[in-house]
């Protein structure tokens, strides 16, 4: 069973690899055209493409770079004509802290409030909590991002607005930079696993076996961790590994907003670059990350639940 | 003695969506006294479950206590602090829930739920928790309770679940118990021993017992007092043999006449109408509606309960009407089938569901485990009633299901009429498709929600008869109408429907078809007995007027008695025995369907069941020799485990598969 999830995670990725190299390759124009621009004609054109290897067949080039990024080597990249295994590194890093960060912050606050306002149900507590989530998740981020600039650096002062620090600094010089975005982030996320953890746990408090444990004379707070949290909690899982895949996108708008030196910014400037070679690098990371938390959700769920656990062990 | 639990004058009810305040239950007393066994009857929504975790002190959510109490051993319950319900509940006082399978922590293991109620409600030291567990479970009869116990509740079946759920309410010692509909659900060979063992517990234990049910057959077997209650109010009380077997009361002789008999054959009487809705009462006697006797005082005056001659207590002005009437009520004998052309033939059907392994299916490689259901060859002929019969998992809805073309054959064929059907739906024609339908057990499932009736029954009529407009409107009306809905109810939602209306218009949409064969899964499990009673009454009416063949699949052998004219008795997706109705039911029969229908529980008090063999589950059918060899309480030895039984024939028509001789197989 692990083996094939692995397997078919695996087949996703390369599905994935091809549906990139395609798409770009479908593109008018490739990384010469774009790095030499006006200039890219006659034998100008002619000696890039073949520096850079471009007159060979598709599959050729397919699997070069195929098997370059299985290395961990992605060429390089088109107008630097640096290695994008380099560049993409510390970029990589950059959001993945964002991403940390906000989920460190996000996903236990969610939790919590989520349970919280699930056992309050109608409560004060859930009313105020409820209604948050629901403003804080149809707010755009860019709005909240820059509302929160306004009040916080602008207004008040506390909190640098903007990102200076360069994509090769060291992590500890990212604060106090980086609080406002994980702010952001972490609203969204929060707002959104929380709507989920409530429902979950008013579900399953309002199950039979909660009524069971109840009149079994269970003490209330024995019901809500050993009962009914185990089995609530079980749906977050998926949410979150969800969430983390949105985080993936959502980061973009964060990082261009607030100048953020990560992976989300370093598409859009390829993007607007032609830089074609890294844009397939950032996709093709981008899907690995969302196809690696997806499957590691799925695995978390299926061996925190027995009944997934059993069929599973039995199946293999 | 004074009364264990004593509910005085109880009310209990919700705010309705209109702000009016509807009773649930209303100013009801019941009292019961230590090692008393009371019964609480009556229909879905009659309040009996509300009543009895009331004694609890609990209400579901939304609902209220208006009026009275609820005093156990002389506690008030819904005057005491959490932490006093929490000492009391699931100690003194516990309960058996109707679902165990949904009562049980998915995420615990069945010892750590035990070792639970123990910790909260045992004496024990805490060193002696885990002996006395497993104690627990072997006292229930389990098998291997060392083994359960690390266990989590899916990985048992229902009836071990149950067995469970018993151990559990065990734990505290407790010196009542509330039972709610615990054996609902659970084949009738489990039933049968789940409630004997309850019977042993409380005669052991001394234990009061307050149990709830549907089902008048477990409630002679445990109880010696039984309540009726109807929307919300008791309306008889008395000893289990007066309720059961001279009931004073109109609807009590109209929910007992409503009940399929064994040993009858005549359909049983379905009590029409249903109960008003909670509030909706009147001013008079709520059962006015439904009943035969009624008179224009019942509809002004609300009839007080009143002490019966026989020692009870009544809810109506005409009890000695209602007493001359009893047994006066007798049901119209079934459409039989006299003989006709080959309408649906099975020739040596298998069934798989085990797929190959991925490993093996790359090397071509097949299964080597037998087949869920195998050599399956039965031939129904055209206005005729095949009922299949057998514990869960006897492969019946598999069959049907390989019948409509919804899983594959792994061997054999199936004929309707003179064409061989191909195996799945998607490769039949649409004559064929039409042909062919299929009713399903819980309409709550088979409905699409958003749909209204007449969405639903004009799906067939414009697949299959191309009708539109006026037209095809008029049809969907005509339809109804047969079924006993009126026109009225073709722009209704399924929500907006009774449990029995939902029914009728999954039946209507079968017949919409016009169909030759229809294949009956179940259709009346869900139902309460009134409501099934009305559906069994429609499709003989169905089967009289339209010559339809039916596959009817039930586990309660008394509604397959009531219907069909032929049976055949399933073990392990095997054919045990197959005959006229009254040839499986009164003559020479297999082991297993005397183990059947030795386990039947009859609204008699009287009456007792014989069970003959243990009611484990098995995992798979054996590979060789008799598929009942695991259980077979007249196992004759080696031969049974490595030799096919051969078939035998007592009478024309009536097969037995089995090595006992004809002669040995009718002596006990």
């Amino acid at each position: 069973m692990l083996m094939r999830r692995l397997f078919l995670g695996a087949i996703t990725v390369w599905i994935v690899s091809i549906i990139i190299f395609a798409g770009v390759e479908v593109l008018p124009g490739d990384a010469c055209t774009a790095f030499l621009e006006r200039e890219a004609q006659g034998k100008l054109l002619e000696n890039c493409r073949e520096a850079q290897g471009l007159n060979r067949s598709a599959a050729e080039r397919y699997f070069d770079w195929a098997s370059g990024a299985v290395r961990g080597d992605f060429g390089v990249s088109a107008n630097g004509q640096k290695s994008i295994s380099e560049l993409v590194g510390n970029r990589l890093r950059n959001s993945l802290l964002l991403a940390v960060c906000a989920l460190a912050i996000g996903v236990p606050l969610a939790i919590f409030l989520g349970v919280v306002t699930g056992l309050r149900r109608e409560k004060p507590v859930d009313l105020v909590f409820s209604s948050t989530a629901v403003f804080a998740m149809t707010i755009p981020e860019f709005v909240s991002a820059t509302v929160l600039i306004l009040v916080f650096s602008v207004w008040l002062g506390w909190l640098p607005g903007i990102v200076l620090t360069s994509a090769g600094a060291p992590i500890s010089e990212f604060f106090p930079e980086i609080v406002l975005p994980v702010i952001v982030l972490g609203m969204v996320m929060t707002a959104h696993i929380l709507r989920m953890v409530r429902s979950s746990v008013i579900e399953v408090m309002a199950g039979e076996y909660v009524q069971m444990a109840i009149l079994k004379g269970v003490p209330y707070w024995h019901i809500v961790f050993r009962h009914a949290l185990p089995n609530a909690l079980l749906p977050a899982i998926n949410v979150v590994a969800l969430t983390i895949a949105w985080l993936l996108g959502g980061v973009v708008v964060i990082e261009v907003v607030f100048n953020y030196p990560g992976l989300g910014r370093m598409m859009i400037d390829a993007i607007s670059d032609r830089d074609l070679p890294v844009v397939q690098a950032i996709a093709l990371i981008v899907a690995t990350v969302y196809v690696g938390v997806n499957l590691t959700a799925d695995l978390m769920t299926m061996f925190l639940n027995p009944r997934l656990r059993t069929h599973a062990l039995r199946g293999s | 003695m004074s009364a264990l639990i004593d509910i005085r004058d109880i009310s209990v009810g919700f705010v309705g969506r209109d702000g009016r305040t509807r009773e649930v239950l209303r100013n009801i007393d019941l009292a019961v006294a230590p090692g008393e066994c009371v019964g609480l009857v009556g229909e879905s929504g009659s309040g009996k479950s509300t009543l009895a975790l009331a004694a609890m002190g609990y209400l579901k959510r939304g609902l209220r206590l208006l009026n009275g109490s609820a005093v156990f051993s002389g506690t008030d319950m819904f005057a005491q602090s959490r932490r006093e319900l929490e000492r009391i509940r699931g100690g003194q006082l516990a309960l058996i829930p109707q679902n165990s399978g949904q009562s049980l922590t998915p995420t615990l293991r069945i010892g750590a739920q035990l070792g639970e109620a123990l910790r909260l409600h045992s004496a024990l030291p805490a060193d002696q928790h885990a002996a006395k567990v497993v104690e627990l479970l072997g006292h229930v009869r389990l098998p291997d309770p060392e083994a359960i116990v690390a266990r989590f509740p899916h990985e048992l079946s229902g009836g071990q679940q149950q067995r469970v759920a018993i151990a559990m309410a065990l734990a505290g010692e407790p010196e009542a118990l509330l039972l709610d509909e615990p054996t609902t659900g659970l084949d009738v060979t489990t039933q049968a021993h789940i409630l004997e063992l309850l019977r042993d517990i409380a005669a052991d234990r001394g234990m009061a017992m307050v149990y709830v049910s549907h089902d008048l057959g477990a409630i002679a077997r445990v109880c010696t007092r039984v309540v009726v209650m109807y929307a919300g109010e008791v309306v008889l009380e008395g000893s289990t043999r007066h309720v059961l077997k001279f009931p004073t009361h109109p609807y009590a002789q109209g929910l007992l006449a409503s009940i399929p008999k064994l040993d009858d054959s005549a359909l049983p009487i379905a009590l029409d109408g249903r109960p008003p809705a909670p509030g909706d009462a009147g001013a008079g006697c709520a059962f006015a509606d439904r009943c035969a006797l009624v008179q224009d005082r019942c509809r002004s005056t609300r009839p007080q309960l009143e002490a019966s001659e026989s020692g009870g207590t009544v809810r109506c002005f005409f009890t000695k009407e209602a007493g001359r009437q009893q047994g006066q009520i007798i049901g119209a004998a079934p459409a039989r089938f006299s003989g006709g052309d080959t309408m649906l033939d099975l020739d040596g059907l298998a069934i798989s569901y085990a797929r190959p392994r991925l490993l093996d299916q790359l090397l071509g490689r097949g299964t080597d485990v037998p087949p869920t259901v195998d050599d399956i060859s039965i031939s129904i002929g055209k206005g005729e009633t095949l009922g299949l019969v057998g514990e869960s998992g006897s492969g019946k809805s598999t069959i049907l299901k390989t019948i409509a073309g919804l899983l594959p054959p792994a061997a054999g064929a199936v004929t309707a009429g003179d064409q061989s059907l191909p195996h799945m739906v998607e490769h039949r024609d649409p004559g064929q498709l039409r042909q062919i339908q299929l009713i399903f057990q819980n309409p709550d499932d088979s409905l699409n929600p958003r749909h209204t009736v007449a969405d639903i029954l004009e799906q067939p009529l414009k697949l299959y008869f191309g009708l539109t407009g006026g037209k095809l409107r008029a049809r969907s009306a005509e339809i109804l109408e047969r079924v006993r809905l009126g026109a009225h109810y073709l722009d209704r939602l399924p929500s907006q429907l009774s449990g029995g209306e939902k029914q009728r218009v999954a039946i209507a949409r079968a017949f919409a078809a016009g169909p030759e064969i229809v294949l009956c899964d179940e259709v009346t499990s869900a139902l309460d007995v009134s409501v099934q009673a009305a559906v069994l009454d429609l499709l003989n009416d169905l089967k009289r007027s339209q010559g339809t063949t039916y596959i009817f699949v039930s586990h309660d052998l008394a509604v397959v008695r009531a219907l069909s004219d032929r049976v055949a008795v399933l073990y392990q997706g095997r054919l045990c025995e197959i005959g006229q109705t009254d040839q499986v039911f009164e003559g020479e029969s297999h082991p297993y369907t005397k183990v059947l229908l030795g386990a039947v529980l009859e609204p008699d008090p009287d009456a007792a069941p014989t069970l003959a063999a243990d009611d484990i589950v098995e995992r798979a059918p054996p590979a060789s020799g008799c598929p009942f060899q695991r259980r077979c309480p007249r196992r004759l030895g080696e031969i049974c485990d490595t030799d096919t039984p051969p078939w035998q024939s007592p009478e024309a028509g009536h097969f037995i598969r089995c090595h006992i001789s004809l002669e040995d197989l009718n002596v006990d």
